[in-house]
């Protein structure tokens, strides 16, 4: 009876250890679930791939929403907290609640804000938030970085293979951030193998997204260079969502070049939108574009029409065959996303 | 009225004599033009283009942006040189593979010509018509208008992985494996090969592609090079300066008109370690190197004049 009695008790022992783990790691398989049903931190909601992706991702699973902006038509299931991430209130977000993963969105791009704005806000921030995800245990972090960093070059391969170096920032100096928190992420890989750590490299996303590929094609009468007809590379913002999605499935990790539909050469692009064209040397456009910079009337910086210049595509293989990534929409639909709903 | 029947008489004349002659001139043009394409271009042109742009379908075409309808008009000046000026025999076209196929040639002739010519020949002779795919130096990319000319015509950025994924899709790549060395040797060295280049070996073992070696006879002679100035190449900073004495001789800015012979040689296909020491990769390169030789021998052998 005693004996009995004795291994009733370890054997209690043993289940209330298994009911209040010291440290996560020690509980085996639990991982797996958090990544997929915890919530999932947003950073840069208010963007509008952040709304976007919010909407698909609250249907599934919790949403936290991270972002100094106001998120004023939200869905009710989403939580904003309307703080900056460089705050002390940041860190309680990720204290007091269990994250399942963080997807990093909020990187600042806007050309007109000062280089220590930019540098303070993308690079300290980010900073931080890895502090965060060693510190609380996130299981997962993504972070949408882009092909740009590879930077568009005369001698580019014609498709870009994750381990080509990253360029970027050599005449573009405003990519030098984009290039830090690539570089940030990727010696995280070493820092923290336990966190499952993807970074995104997708080419340029169109739609209602208002970055410069998407604006460009908006122009009313779209400046080309004279000479100049790249290949281009494009892919929608929903199937960049979609990517998003399956790259916060667990057991994913490294790093991901996204492309879109196989690729059309710019005039051809041009030729889908019907769009009137306005072929100028490359001089005088860089001359004009500099001016109209200075006179603050254009947000296009002159070292962008490289894009237009030069070929900076790539190789989405590994996506394809690890993450299960394919496009969805075709070049038509892509392209002609960049006019859809100008309402919002 | 004196002006008035001048002003009849002068359309009369238009009407009876000018207009009927000027026709008669434009129809003999056309007609002569319609058979100089002909000649040109062979019967089965349009056809060619056509299968060709049937290869290239689709929304975005070639990744790489080779374009039929712009690289029809590039094979069309080359077919000039091909038929007309350098009037070229083409032998063993049917050895060439279809798919993936690596062409080394010997490489001449100040002017990559020879170039020129073996893409014609592979659009106009070959079955099925194929565009050749080369590698373009990277500064050549950096020229507008240039830049979208050579990738309209199928020409890509000179790095290892374009070549990789050109033979990867399907293609056929032409490679010089003497490259500057042989396109500028002087005139006493002509068909004697330069020292070969190992990249293209190493491409052809990595990717399983068959070598088809092409010895071309006459571009060697369509320059006459008696030196090279170092220092004036030092100074322009190009990669020689060749001294041409038929450049000064009116109408010798043209090359030779020599009479070109395309010999190609039964596919090779090599295997082992694409990562091998340069000494094994050098041994296979080295067999390559002896069947061109022996071919432009052979050829040398059987050729009956310089100009015809």
């Amino acid at each position: 009876m005693s004996a009995h009695d004795g291994t009733g008790g370890d054997r209690w022992e043993h289940a209330e250890r298994r009911r209040r783990p010291r440290r996560l790691e020690d509980v085996p398989g639990r991982t797996e679930d958090r990544i997929e049903q915890g919530a999932v931190v947003i950073t840069g909601i208010c963007g509008r791939l952040g709304r976007r992706l919010g909407r698909v991702l609250h249907r599934e699973r919790p949403v936290v929403g991270l972002d100094r902006r106001q998120f004023p038509d939200r869905p009710k299931d989403i939580e904003h907290f309307a703080i900056d991430i460089r705050r002390k209130k940041a860190r309680d977000l990720f204290r007091h609640s269990d994250i399942g993963a963080l997807v990093h969105l909020g990187v600042m791009h806007n050309p007109r804000d000062s280089h220590e704005e930019h540098q303070t806000w993308n690079v300290v921030a980010f900073q931080r938030l890895l502090e965060y995800v060693q510190q609380y245990d996130v299981p997962k972090l993504v972070l949408v970085s882009s092909a740009n960093v590879y930077g568009p070059r005369p001698d580019n391969a014609q498709f870009l293979t994750e381990d080509a170096p990253l360029l970027g920032a050599g005449a573009f100096s405003d990519m030098r951030d984009l290039v830090n928190l690539d570089m940030l992420t990727q010696s995280f890989f070493w820092k923290r193998p336990r966190t499952e750590t993807v970074i995104l490299r997708p080419t340029h996303i169109l739609g209602t997204v208002h970055n410069a590929p998407s604006n460009y094609l908006r122009l009313k009468v779209v400046p080309t260079l004279m000479g100049f007809d790249p290949m281009i590379q494009c892919m929608h913002q929903d199937d960049l969502v979609h990517a998003i999605r399956l790259a916060l499935r667990p057991g994913v990790r490294g790093i991901f070049n996204v492309g879109g539909p196989p690729p059309l050469s710019l005039s051809s692009a041009l030729r889908i939108l019907d769009r009137p064209t306005l072929p100028l040397p490359h001089s005088v456009a860089k001359l004009g574009i500099e001016r109209l910079w200075r006179w603050r009337m254009t947000s296009f910086p002159a070292p962008e029409l490289d894009f237009i210049r030069y070929v900076c595509m790539v190789d989405d293989t590994r996506a394809r065959q690890v993450l299960g990534y394919a496009p969805r929409f075709d070049i038509e639909q892509t392209l002609h996303a960049v006019d859809e709903e100008r309402w919002r | 009225m004196e002006s008035r029947t001048a002003l009849a008489r002068l359309t009369d004349v238009a009407a009876n004599d000018v207009i009927p002659f000027a026709q008669r001139v434009m129809a003999g043009a056309r007609r002569s033009a319609d058979e100089l394409a002909l000649r040109m271009l062979g019967p089965n042109f349009d056809d060619r283009v056509r299968r060709l742009k049937e290869r290239y379908s689709g929304v975005g075409g070639d990744p790489f942006g080779l374009d039929p309808d712009t690289a029809k008009y590039a094979v069309m000046v080359c077919a000039f040189f091909h038929r007309m000026y350098f009037r070229s025999e083409v032998h063993g076209i049917e050895n060439v593979p279809e798919g993936r196929v690596l062409l080394i040639a010997n490489h001449s002739g100040q002017l990559p010509l020879d170039g020129a010519v073996i893409g014609s020949a592979m659009f106009l002779d070959g079955e099925p018509p194929r565009m050749i795919r080369a590698m373009v130096e990277k500064w050549a990319h950096s020229l507008p208008f240039v830049s979208t000319f050579f990738s309209r015509v199928g020409q890509v950025v000179g790095v290892p992985e374009n070549a990789r994924r050109l033979l990867e899709m399907g293609e056929m790549l032409l490679v010089f494996p003497e490259g500057t060395r042989g396109i500028s040797k002087p005139f006493a060295r002509r068909y004697q090969l330069e020292e070969f280049g190992l990249g293209f070996m190493r491409l052809a073992i990595e990717t399983d592609t068959p070598i088809v070696p092409v010895a071309v006879i006459g571009a060697e002679e369509q320059y006459i090079n008696v030196g090279n100035l170092r220092w004036a190449a030092r100074a322009l900073g190009m990669p020689v300066f060749p001294v041409m004495p038929q450049l000064f001789v009116p109408g010798g800015q043209m090359p030779l008109p020599t009479k070109y012979h395309l010999y190609f040689g039964e596919p090779m296909r090599f295997s082992g370690d694409p990562d091998d020491d340069d000494v094994v990769i050098e041994e296979k390169v080295w067999v390559v190197k002896q069947t061109i030789q022996s071919m432009l021998n052979r050829g040398l052998k059987e050729r009956k004049g310089l100009f015809f």
